[in-house]
């Protein structure tokens, strides 16, 4: 080899700030878009809301600014309770959209013909839009007509008035927000149980595991990923559920079926509402509630990715 | 959805033929420019009413350009708060009473008491409290329609039952009724405003208009004796199974079916009831209207007739020609043709105009303007602030079903009061 010529060229000129600081930058670049967003949309919007609930304020004069008197009065505030006590019993039986749904996915996991429009048809409920479902379900509902009090009639069983009775109004519409979700789930567990190991459950047979035990130790554990997400979608699904109480019961009767989105819905938007304080002193409880299961989504997902 | 009246096609028509001292009036001025119109009469025979006002109108104003913009009835209500602030048209609709109160109180729609001296005010007395605020006026009213028991005249006649006189013949004749097996009344308290008519009539026929009006004014304790008369005299009627079951499951339309069926025999309604039970099959003989009969035979009888209104907002860039609109509209003749029975089918406010060839139209004409000593009210979610009135409605439903519950109900509603008044 040729020793190389004495280098004519000239020093190289120092990197420009750009080329020193571009790997460290570029990331940010990439996600500014999404940051600017999700700050013009979310973050900001959730200070301002925190802002008007220190208000009193009709959305027309001039705003009055009352400290934490809005959450005084929400203290004090028997529709609140009504709201909070409705959204607690929507958190955990909407829940049973996940083992209703793995029930159907495992029903439905198999090859015989035709198999696919059966699915189809189980997840149709979730393609229809919660207006029809809300519709569907108080029809269903009807004292006078309703195909359920015919069926209660069958087995002498007396007329029930589902969305008329301060008792069974909640459970009522839950049952109706439940079709839907539990195709959700069980679409959620048909995709999990296609990635389950067959060689896995080959060896659990040898071992001489079935029915229950080789659902719980072998499939369950593998359809984690699968049952975290149907756990998320439910959660949230519970905690936005307006449409169908805004459709089927308007929060009655006499408010004994109002969540607290709705709540807040009826206080500062809804015909006899605009009370933008006391409507967003509302919306930062619920966000309150909503945080706790972010926070706890957010970090069982960084668990994850760390344990990796 | 917008619609836009060429004023030169406006010319082209005949104007003529419409000859009357409003017209002659409103010719003596040349308006010009833009009037912009934001109306909430969105149902066909309502919308149809408007576009035909403002053709006529359009007419008398070859120079004036209309615009009329007819927005969902129920969106309106949500809507007219962002365009009075953002963009507010020339004219708009509303309702009268407290209805009115919170855009009166921002400084939205103009003062139109000048509208008013002279003439108007004996004209349209009947609602010219209704109207005010502060002293002043604030708008005219178009239309407005009684409220009454519609009763099945053929049911009460197979039973031998006459149009009740007072409270007494009101509950014998209900329990004819339901020894028979059939329902007093028909009512659907699932949007809470039809429990509020009873409440209205109960409360003006206990205890009177003035009192009626203080308490839904926010001067006078839920938790007053007087009060509780009321709801003592509701719940005889409750007790006795008057009212249909569930009702709480039920839209007004939806317990239309049980008078229909002959399962209930009346229904305490406003005069547009009247057009779905006919065309349901219901005809002039079957049905009738009565009005509420005397409880306390001391206080004067009094109504409601709930008032729908045109007004400027304070925005408005064509007050002149908006003007010129509100007299138009509030004329003997306009509210003659506007308020006929192919048309609204209610009652004009103006009292030089005539009322349609219709039943109903002319015994609720009859009973606001001279069987209604007491007053006329507008309606308790009009006469009430809107969150009164909501705390309330939900109230009377809640009563409506568990009457036990009254105390802890007036409890809840006094709390509202002192909070919101």
């Amino acid at each position: 080899m040729a020793p190389l010529p004495p280098s004519t060229a000239p020093r190289p000129a120092p990197r420009s700030w750009w080329r020193r600081n571009q790997i460290a930058i570029t990331p940010w670049l990439f996600l500014a878009p999404g940051i600017l967003f999700f700050a013009i949309y979310v973050l900001i919007p959730v200070g301002q809301s925190f802002n008007i609930s220190l208000y009193d304020w009709d959305g027309l004069g001039a705003a009055e600014y009352v400290g934490l008197r809005n959450y005084e009065e929400m203290y004090w505030d028997d529709a609140f309770y009504t709201s909070l006590r409705n959204n607690v019993i929507w958190l955990v039986l909407y829940l049973l959209a996940i083992p209703a749904g793995l029930a159907i996915a495992l029903f439905l996991n198999q090859t015989v013909t035709g198999i696919r429009i059966y699915k189809s048809l189980f997840f149709f409920p979730f393609v229809i839009s919660q207006v029809v479902v809300g519709l569907v379900f108080s029809w269903f509902y009807d004292p006078s007509f309703g195909l359920l009090n015919v069926m209660l009639g069958w087995v002498g069983l007396g007329p029930v008035n589902v969305l008329g009775d301060e008792d069974w109004v909640t459970y009522g519409i839950i049952a109706a927000g439940l079709w839907p979700q539990t195709a959700y789930c069980m679409i959620l567990y048909l995709t999990g149980l296609n990635a389950v190991d067959p060689e896995q459950i080959e060896a659990g047979r040898l071992d001489n595991a079935k029915g229950l035990r080789m659902l719980w130790h072998i499939i369950l554990p593998q359809l984690r990923p699968a049952t975290f997400i149907a756990f998320v979608v439910t959660i949230i699904g519970a905690l936005r559920s307006f449409d169908l109480i805004s459709i089927m019961t308007q929060g009655g009767p006499f408010g004994e079926s109002r969540v607290l989105s709705f709540y807040m819905f009826e206080v500062a938007l809804s015909e006899y509402g605009f009370r933008m304080g006391y409507g967003a002193a509302i919306a930062v409880v619920l966000f309150l509630i909503m945080l706790c299961f972010i926070t706890y989504f957010l970090w069982s997902m960084y668990r994850e990715e760390k344990g990796r | 959805m917008t619609i836009k009246h060429s004023a030169a096609l406006a010319a082209l028509a005949v104007t003529t033929a419409l000859g009357t001292g409003a017209l002659a009036e409103s010719h003596e001025m040349a308006l010009s420019g833009e009037l912009k119109i934001f109306s909430d009469m969105s149902n066909p025979a309502p919308r149809a009413v408007m576009e035909g006002m403002v053709e006529r109108f359009g007419e008398m104003h070859p120079d004036l350009e209309i615009e009329l913009t007819i927005i969902d009835r129920e969106a309106y209500k949500t809507q007219i708060r962002n365009f009075l602030t953002a963009n507010p048209p020339d004219v708009a609709n509303w309702y009268a009473g407290n209805r009115m109160a919170p855009y009166v109180d921002a400084g939205l729609f103009e003062d139109v008491s000048d509208l008013w001296e002279g003439e108007l005010s004996e004209t349209l007395a009947s609602t010219k409290g209704a109207m005010t605020l502060d002293g002043k006026q604030w708008g005219v009213p178009y239309t407005y329609y009684q409220w009454g028991i519609y009763y099945r005249e053929d049911i009460y006649a197979e039973h031998g039952l006459e149009e009740p006189q007072d409270w007494e013949q009101l509950k014998s004749n209900c329990q004819t009724l339901l020894d028979n097996g059939i329902k007093c009344f028909t009512i659907g308290t699932k949007f809470l405003w039809t429990a509020a008519g009873w409440f209205d009539y109960l409360n003006m026929r206990t205890n009177g208009y003035d009192f009626h009006m203080a308490l839904t004014a926010g001067e006078v304790e839920w938790t007053d004796d007087r009060v509780k008369q009321t709801f003592a005299n509701w719940r005889e009627l409750i007790d006795m199974g008057a009212f249909i079951d569930d009702h709480t499951a039920y839209s007004w339309q939806e317990a239309l079916p049980f008078m229909v069926n002959g399962e209930a025999a009346a229904y305490l309604m406003g005069n547009f009831a009247v057009a779905p039970l006919r065309e349901a099959g219901l005809s002039d003989e079957q049905l009738a209207y009565a009005q509420f009969p005397a409880i306390n035979p001391d206080v004067e009888l009094a109504e409601d007739a709930p008032t729908d209104t045109f007004h400027i907002p304070a925005g408005a860039e064509n007050k002149e020609a908006a003007r010129a609109f509100l007299k138009f509209v509030t004329s003997a003749e306009n509210q003659t043709t506007i308020n006929a029975g192919d048309a609204l089918g209610q009652l004009p406010v103006n009292s030089q105009s005539s009322v349609d060839d219709d039943e109903f139209l002319k015994e609720g004409f009859e009973t606001l303007s001279s069987n209604s000593p007491g007053g006329v009210a507008q309606f308790f979610d009009r006469d009430a602030p809107a969150e009164m009135a909501k705390v309330a409605m939900e109230g009377f439903q809640e009563f409506m079903v568990k009457p036990d519950n009254i105390d802890r109900i007036l409890d809840k509603l006094e709390r509202a009061r002192q909070r919101i008044y």
